[in-house]
């Protein structure tokens, strides 16, 4: 079973966002963490490795930076990775390009499943259909539970109002819900063993990509929400307080 | 020539979704500055009555894909025919709902027709050079990127419910198109086997005008009932903090924050939450935001409208009894 895990580096949940003195987000002084939701999928690929054997290999596309996150992948278990570097993918607003250098490195590495998280917290990117669509397989999102037999595998996934379980026949893609399992840590162990395992850096044209592939979309500006300020607080003895608290929400907020 | 504006019409119970709603009356005045027609787009089976509904919050044209294939959500039947009708009818753009379907389906006939689609926009303006403009959250509402489509058509989008107002309906008549449906046999890879409905009554999270949210100051999951009491006279969606959800209190579906969903009620009530930073950035574009918590130092009383330092266990059943006072 050969089981491909695609991981992004994102910023750490806890982190400010900062614009810098060029009009962009600046990553100066924020910690690098692997988008959590990769988390799920690098560790239902290892589940999947220890039950049917085979191989994972995680890969990632970003900048050289990135080898961090594929070293926490080799730390947690995975075999080797492989790391998409180019200049030409640093225009992050685009997954379109993001995931056709991604489909091209997965495609040569021939496998029967494909794990990711079913959203990057940085970007919102959604990659799983992405990659699916041009490899020309099937995707399911939202998977809070996975079984292979053979070559078939049966997911139930997450939906408005409920759930489903979908069948699909391998390969395909799947994208991992946070319920899917509970990521291991990596052991100190794994940590020295991930330095010596193979991390392949690859360019757009080693994947015989044309490095001049724009994307479809541009980002054309970022700004900061506007801040809120605290408001009121109501004094008084719980139901007085409460009394307050309703009135003032009816008559002055107009919301219930 | 490509023209005209599309909304994918999603609905649940034989009703237009609300979300589909705010979309169509968001696309009809986007129709209506650039001169040009809103369609709305429906697929399932036994779903014709719908169109009707369609043209009351302004479309023009409807195209109904109305067959078995398409009774319940696949992404490779949906893919097929939403795909194939864009390319033969080459629409400037197209709008989903951020939805489970709309996340799943717009990225994969995004690729199909050869474009991106940007993912839950909370804000849809008129463009001269680039036809629109989209603005989207990143980091899950901590920082707003503005994103364009310079070349590729259609522009595709989902759009973060609660987004657009609804507008009132209208006496108003659609042409309809019926769609042949035809799955290309390659889109037939995934067969759903089973659908489990969870329904709680409450609206979905992401929709709801109104959320009451519980976090780690709730102490264990079975005072979550105080606050189910309290959402369901308000009609409202119960949401939990990282922390509750972390505990194992509430399951990850209804947690709001960065590692949870972003959510943009009128109303949003935090009870026992302190507001860390990733929560904040779940529901921080909330239009009126209520903390109830007994720490007057919590941050989340930095972000609240209307605040109650005190014991959530006495304020919120309160609450309650006031709202049913209201009701009465």
């Amino acid at each position: 079973m050969n089981i491909v895990v695609l991981v992004k580096q994102v910023f750490d949940t806890e982190a400010k966002i900062v614009i810098g003195a060029d009009g962009r987000i600046d990553d100066s002084n924020v910690t690098m963490v692997m988008n959590p939701y990769d988390e799920n999928a690098t560790e239902e690929a290892l589940l999947l490795k220890e039950r049917l054997g085979g191989e994972v290999i995680a890969v990632a596309a970003g900048t050289p930076k990135a080898q961090e996150t594929l070293r926490t992948a080799l730390a947690m278990g995975a075999d080797r990775a492989v790391l998409v570097s180019d200049p030409a993918l640093q225009s992050v607003s685009d997954d379109y390009a993001a995931a056709q250098a991604l489909a091209k490195a997965v495609s040569e590495l021939k496998p029967d499943i494909i794990l990711t998280g079913r959203v990057a917290i940085d970007y919102g990117s959604k990659i799983a259909g992405r990659v699916a669509e041009i490899l020309g397989i099937p995707q399911v999102n939202t998977v809070t539970r996975l079984e292979v037999n053979g070559d078939k595998a049966v997911a139930a996934r997450e939906i408005d109002g409920g759930s489903e379980v979908i069948e699909v026949t391998l390969p395909a893609v799947f994208s991992a819900q946070k319920s899917l399992n509970n990521p291991r840590y990596p052991t100190v162990a794994g940590i020295m063993k991930a330095k010596k395992k193979e991390l392949k850096t690859l360019t757009l044209a080693d994947l015989g990509l044309d490095a001049t592939m724009s994307g479809k979309m541009q980002i054309v500006g970022y700004s900061l929400p506007a801040g809120r300020k605290g408001g009121r607080v109501i004094p008084g003895e719980p139901g007085q307080a409460a009394a307050e608290l309703a009135k003032l929400l009816r008559s002055e907020a107009k919301v219930i | 020539m490509a023209k005209g504006i599309w909304v994918f019409v999603e609905q649940s119970n034989g009703n237009i979704r609300k979300v589909s709603l705010e979309l169509l009356s968001q696309g009809r005045k986007l129709a209506d500055e650039k001169g040009e027609e809103l369609a709305a787009v429906i697929m399932g089976q036994n779903i014709s009555a719908l169109a009707g509904e369609a043209a009351k919050y302004g479309a023009d044209k409807v195209y109904v894909a109305d067959d078995e294939k398409l009774a319940s959500y696949s992404t490779g039947a949906y893919t097929s025919v939403f795909a194939k009708l864009i390319r033969e009818n080459e629409p400037n753009l197209v709008l989903l709902g951020n939805t489970a379907v709309g996340k799943d389906l717009a990225p994969r006939v995004a690729t199909r027709v050869g474009v991106d689609a940007a993912i839950d926009c909370v804000g849809i303006e008129a463009d001269a050079a680039n036809y629109v403009n989209l603005t989207r959250p990143i980091y899950a509402g901590k920082a707003l990127i503005k994103v364009v489509s310079p070349e590729a058509r259609p522009v595709m989008a989902t759009v973060r419910p609660n987004t657009f107002p609804v507008a009132e309906p209208v006496s108003k008549e659609a042409a309809v198109v019926n769609v042949p449906v035809a799955v290309d046999p390659a889109d037939l890879g995934a067969i759903l086997k089973e659908l489990i409905s969870q329904a709680t009554g409450r609206p979905e999270l992401t929709e709801a005008n109104i959320i009451v949210s519980g976090g780690r100051g709730m102490k264990g999951p079975e005072d979550f009932v105080i606050l189910e009491e309290l959402a369901d006279c308000l009609g409202a969606s119960v949401g939990a903090s990282r922390a509750a959800v972390d505990a194992g209190w509430r399951e990850h579906k209804y947690q709001v924050g960065q590692t949870g969903k972003t959510v943009s009620p009128v109303l949003y009530i935090a009870c026992g939450i302190s507001g860390a930073i990733q929560h904040l950035a779940g529901m921080g574009s909330s239009k009126v935001i209520v903390a109830i918590n007994k720490d007057p130092e919590a941050n989340i009383f930095q972000v609240a409208d209307y605040g109650i330092v005190g014991d959530l266990f006495q304020v919120v059943p309160a609450l309650t009894a006031e709202c049913k006072k209201l009701q009465a």
